[in-house]
């Protein structure tokens, strides 16, 4: 042995890792939480209250499903859970499994609010997981639009004007010409405007955030003002019809997720497609390949010959169609009316999905229902009437977006180059 | 098949890189190109390989002048370049970063992962490169970084390779390999040029050594006509003294000792693991180590920059373990970064921005709210002139310097007050031999004002010519001690993980 050579298992008392620290926070909340669902969901009840959930909608084949369960006895399994698996993240000895304990707790946590809000009465579960998906489709499109950009180092803060315009250009072309030009026309506006970031920001190398704002006033600016000026005039290009659903034989026909997912109209099917080619397309193809290189080291990517700056801006402009096509959604698909300001956010609640779904369109798709639970979720509750205020209702889906940007889920990282400007010397 | 540069001169704004440059590579011939720092060797590898146009003059194959508007014309044309700093993805994985821009695919542009893979594992075979495909760029070793550098290179049937200071970042090691490497290039018929800092190397494996001063050629000799001494004075202009010339030292109080220091990676692994230390005032203390045994963990959290999860660190005496890094700077401790791109420098500042880039809320540089411009600019007008940076102004952007000048930056920086402490790593990384003297004498010099110096190199030599005591790193301990009078083997033998060293003292 040599002087210097330190025993081999001297062990060193050691300070906590922020991985673990993060365990310590979040395994607390959850057993607040625990509690919390104990002592308000749990003991708030009278025993032996029911809680009915409806799993089918009228109309559908298999008619009059429904789960009734002692809401109380329910709390208490959920509370009891959660505190174990909160007991389990503090004792931070599997700190990687944090999120998923998190995620899990969390769900609990939502069936546990439910029982409590639909006690002595009954609740349409399939009605609130339909309503998620559908509500998750601008968000996801939004997200996936968002990605596309900044997978070639380019942030697209723009989405909600894309949004925004698209559908105003969908409502009034559609109601000129039908639905499907209002459809195309959307995504053609969503283009343009992708176009204009992707000059201003490659080009011009103005600063993106500032060019994404630009574009969010204008396009404002310019749909409330025609909103105003036009739409209020001639009311017969503020009424594009609606793309219904189509319900796929069989599949449609299975209790619950029938109703989730096989029977809606073309955009949402549109997003699970885009999903999976996006997630094989970055991670598959050569075109991801060379998109992905763009974001992380656009030099290295130069050096082996690729055109930065042309892939760049195909990839801002195709994340102009699909924002283009999310627009379209909203008055093409959802409400066929045009209102001011009808987005309400919903860009930025999508850029949230995007960092929340860490650059993976697999992740967003799973943050967009997220969200779509959340604004659901606020939906029905107003319906069933608790005690909650409904402001607080409404706020949310913004309140989810501040906790998941704040970082929750911890730490994901960004392509390298995101934001950066190229410059060829 | 002879590949030519003719004429080639490129203006930058205030500098002239290159003037009327012409060179010449043969099949299967090894061409080194020495030069001091801003002599303009990498500006004329860059015009061959696309990335800058050129004032005026062309590149030639076979007598054929080439048209070369972007590196994709050059590897079109054959000629492939190993960067100065690696142009590797570092979030792909080896095969992929190889594919990348000349991808193997299946229908509608599916990548074709296995034969990527193939593709991969046979150069890697042809050569003995031994370079795994599914590893992940960062996760890898610089010296296997490299060796995916070569690969992306031969990948794309290049038949003229540039390495653009590949050793810089090797261990000793990790140049052995590269020359045999090399060698196996030379003996597949492809032309390599080879540009180095390092005298010795080039008169090992060059056909021809062509010398470079402040954008001209200005020798070309052969290896054996001429020995180090003779290269230095060609390149600098003046005899250069390669040897390091210091008294013994006289070592007093410790200044900076380190108990049980554990630090983590990025990867959260314990990359520091339960180190302890001591460096007195007056002595220098190396510490050797193979890259990645926690050398740039350990010297990230001396200097505040990463926060460690246990054992203790004393400054004279105060515990500094958890203090910020303008705290521990403003006890004097200077820093010389690993990575001067990354932690050295703001790239996109000027010289004199990056100069009182420690001291700008200090008078006289700062006057309370104000900045003092015209004291900035004077301390880095001295500087300059002291370290011999070569920059046409203190106002340009410093990413514009030379990767050599661009360190000089720093140093100068760092060593221009009274420090109580130096931590350098790699301090001269990519600097000429006549810099070198220069920053080496800077450090002994400091010592002998009763600094206390610790130096992080993975360059041996520079640890031995500077070092009173050399501590080997191995996987986050200390594996040995010597006095300066051991021996490269032994050393040598420690980095790798067996025992060595001082018997118990
Ligand atoms: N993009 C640029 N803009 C302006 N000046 C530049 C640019 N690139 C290089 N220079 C200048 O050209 C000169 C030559 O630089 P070059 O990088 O070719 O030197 P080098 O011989 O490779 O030096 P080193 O050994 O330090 O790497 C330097 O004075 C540098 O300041
Ligand atoms: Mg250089």
């Amino acid at each position: 042995m040599t002087a210097t050579a330190t025993p081999a298992k001297a062990e060193v008392k050691t300070r906590a890792t922020p991985a673990e620290r993060r365990a310590t926070v979040i395994g607390t909340v959850m057993v607040l939480l625990a509690v919390f669902v104990f002592w308000v969901f749990g003991l708030g009840l009278e025993s032996g209250v029911r809680s009915t959930f409806n799993l089918s909608l009228p109309g559908e084949r298999f008619q009059n499903l429904v789960w009734e369960v002692n809401a109380q006895w329910l709390s208490f399994v959920v509370a009891a859970i959660m505190a174990f698996l909160g007991g389990l993240v503090l004792r931070r000895s599997h700190v990687k499994w944090t999120n998923v304990a998190l995620a899990i707790g969390l769900g609990l946590f939502a069936l546990g609010f439910l029982t409590w809000a639909a006690a002595e009465g009954s609740f349409s579960l399939v009605g609130m997981l339909r309503s998620t998906v559908l509500l998750s489709v601008p968000v996801t499109l939004g997200a996936l639009s968002g990605l596309m950009c900044e997978r070639v180092a380019v942030i697209n803060i723009a989405i909600e004007g894309q949004l925004l315009t698209a559908a105003f250009v969908g409502t009034i072309l559609g109601s000129a010409w039908g639905i499907w030009a209002g459809l195309i026309g959307a995504m053609v506006t969503g283009a343009l405007l992708g176009a204009v970031l992707a000059v201003l920001s490659i080009r011009y190398r103005i600063d993106q955030i500032i060019a994404g704002v630009v574009i969010n006033i204008f396009a404002l600016g310019l749909t409330s003002f025609l909103a105003r000026r036009v739409l209020s005039q001639a009311p017969d290009l503020n009424s594009p019809g609606r793309f219904t659903s189509i319900k796929i034989p069989i599949l449609g026909d299975i209790p619950v997720i029938g109703s989730m997912f096989f029977d809606h109209n073309i955009f949402v099917y549109a997003m699970f497609l885009l999903i999976i080619a996006l997630h094989f397309g970055l991670f598959y193809t050569r075109w991801g390949l060379r998109s992905r290189s763009v974001g992380e080291h656009p030099k290295a990517a130069d050096t082996v010959g690729i055109n930065v700056y042309r892939v760049r801006y195909r990839n801002v402009i195709l994340g102009g169609v699909i924002a283009g096509f999310g627009g379209a959604f909203l008055t093409l698909a959802q409400v066929s009316r045009f209102e001011e300001n009808l987005t309400a956010g919903i860009g930025f609640i999508g850029l949230a999905a995007m960092i929340f779904g860490r650059w993976r369109p697999l992740g967003v798709l799973g943050a967009g229902l997220v969200f779509g639970f959340a604004r659901a979720l606020q939906q029905k509750l107003g319906i069933l009437g608790t005690p909650i205020p409904s402001e607080f209702l409404s706020m949310t889906p913004y309140i989810v977006t501040i906790i998941v940007v704040a970082g929750v889920v911890g730490r994901a990282r960004p392509p390298a180059a995101d934001g950066q400007p190229y410059i060829k010397d | 098949m002879k590949l030519e540069l003719k004429g080639i001169t490129k203006q930058f704004p205030g500098v002239l890189a290159n003037d009327n440059v012409n060179l010449s590579i043969g099949e299967g011939e090894i061409v080194a190109l020495l030069g001091e720092n801003g002599a303009g060797k990498s500006t004329l590898m860059n015009i061959l390989y696309g990335l800058y146009t050129p004032t005026s003059g062309e590149v030639l194959i076979d007598n054929q002048p080439l048209e070369l508007h972007s590196p994709g014309d050059a590897i079109a044309a054959g000629i492939g370049m190993v960067h100065q700093h690696f142009m590797l993805v570092p979030v792909f994985t080896v095969a992929e970063n190889v594919i990348l821009g000349d991808e193997p695919t299946k229908r509608i542009g599916w990548l074709d992962a296995r034969r990527a893979r193939k593709m991969v594992k046979e150069i890697s075979g042809r050569y003995s490169l031994d370079v795994d495909p599914d590893a992940i760029i960062e996760d890898l070793p610089v010296g296997i970084q490299q060796r995916v550098e070569i690969i992306k290179v031969l990948a794309r049937e290049a038949r003229f390779v540039v390495f653009d200071e590949p050793t810089s970042v090797l261990t000793p090691n990790e140049v052995e390999g590269f020359f045999e490497i090399v060698a196996g290039l030379k003996a597949d018929g492809k032309g390599i040029i080879f540009i180095s800092h390092k005298l010795g190397e080039a008169l090992e494996i060059a056909d021809r050594i062509v010398i470079m001063r402040r954008g001209k050629t200005v020798a070309e000799v052969l290896p054996e006509e001429v020995d180090e001494e003779k290269l230095a004075e060609l390149m600098v202009g003046r005899p250069v003294d390669l040897v390091v010339h210091r008294e013994e030292a006289k070592p007093a109080d410790v200044v900076l000792s380190v108990e049980n220091l554990v630090v983590l990676d990025d990867r959260l692994q314990r990359a520091v693991d339960g180190l302890s230390l001591e460096v007195r005032a007056g002595e220098i203390v190396g510490i050797a180590g193979v890259q990645g045994n926690g050398q740039t963990e350990l010297v990230e959290s001396l200097t505040g920059l990463r926060t460690s999860l246990g054992g203790v660190v004393r400054l004279n005496g105060e515990d500094i373990t958890t203090k910020s890094p303008r705290a521990i700077h403003k006890r004097n401790v200077a820093h010389v970064p690993e990575d001067r791109q990354k932690s050295g420098l703001v790239l996109p500042f000027t010289v004199t921005e990056n100069i009182v880039l420690d001291s700008y809320y200090e008078a006289p540089v700062s006057r309370g709210v104000q900045m003092n411009w015209g004291a900035a600019r004077d301390r880095a007008v001295r500087l300059v002139e002291e370290y011999d940076v070569r920059t046409p102004s203190v106002d340009v952007l410093v990413s514009t310097l030379s990767g050599g000048n661009q360190q000089k930056v720093i140093v100068a920086r760092e060593f221009d007050r009274d420090v109580a402490l130096v931590i350098a790593s790699q301090p001269t990384r990519g600097i000429d031999v006549g810099s070198i003297e220069y920053i080496h004498s800077r450090i002994v010099q400091e010592r002998d004002n009763q600094s206390a110096v610790l130096i992080v190199s993975s360059e041996l030599d520079e640890i031995m010519a500077l070092s009173d005591r050399i501590l080997v790193m191995f996987e986050g301990k200390i594996a040995g001690e010597f006095d300066s009078s051991a021996t490269p083997t032994e050393i040598g033998l420690a980095m790798l993980g067996s025992q060595g060293g001082l018997e118990a003292s």
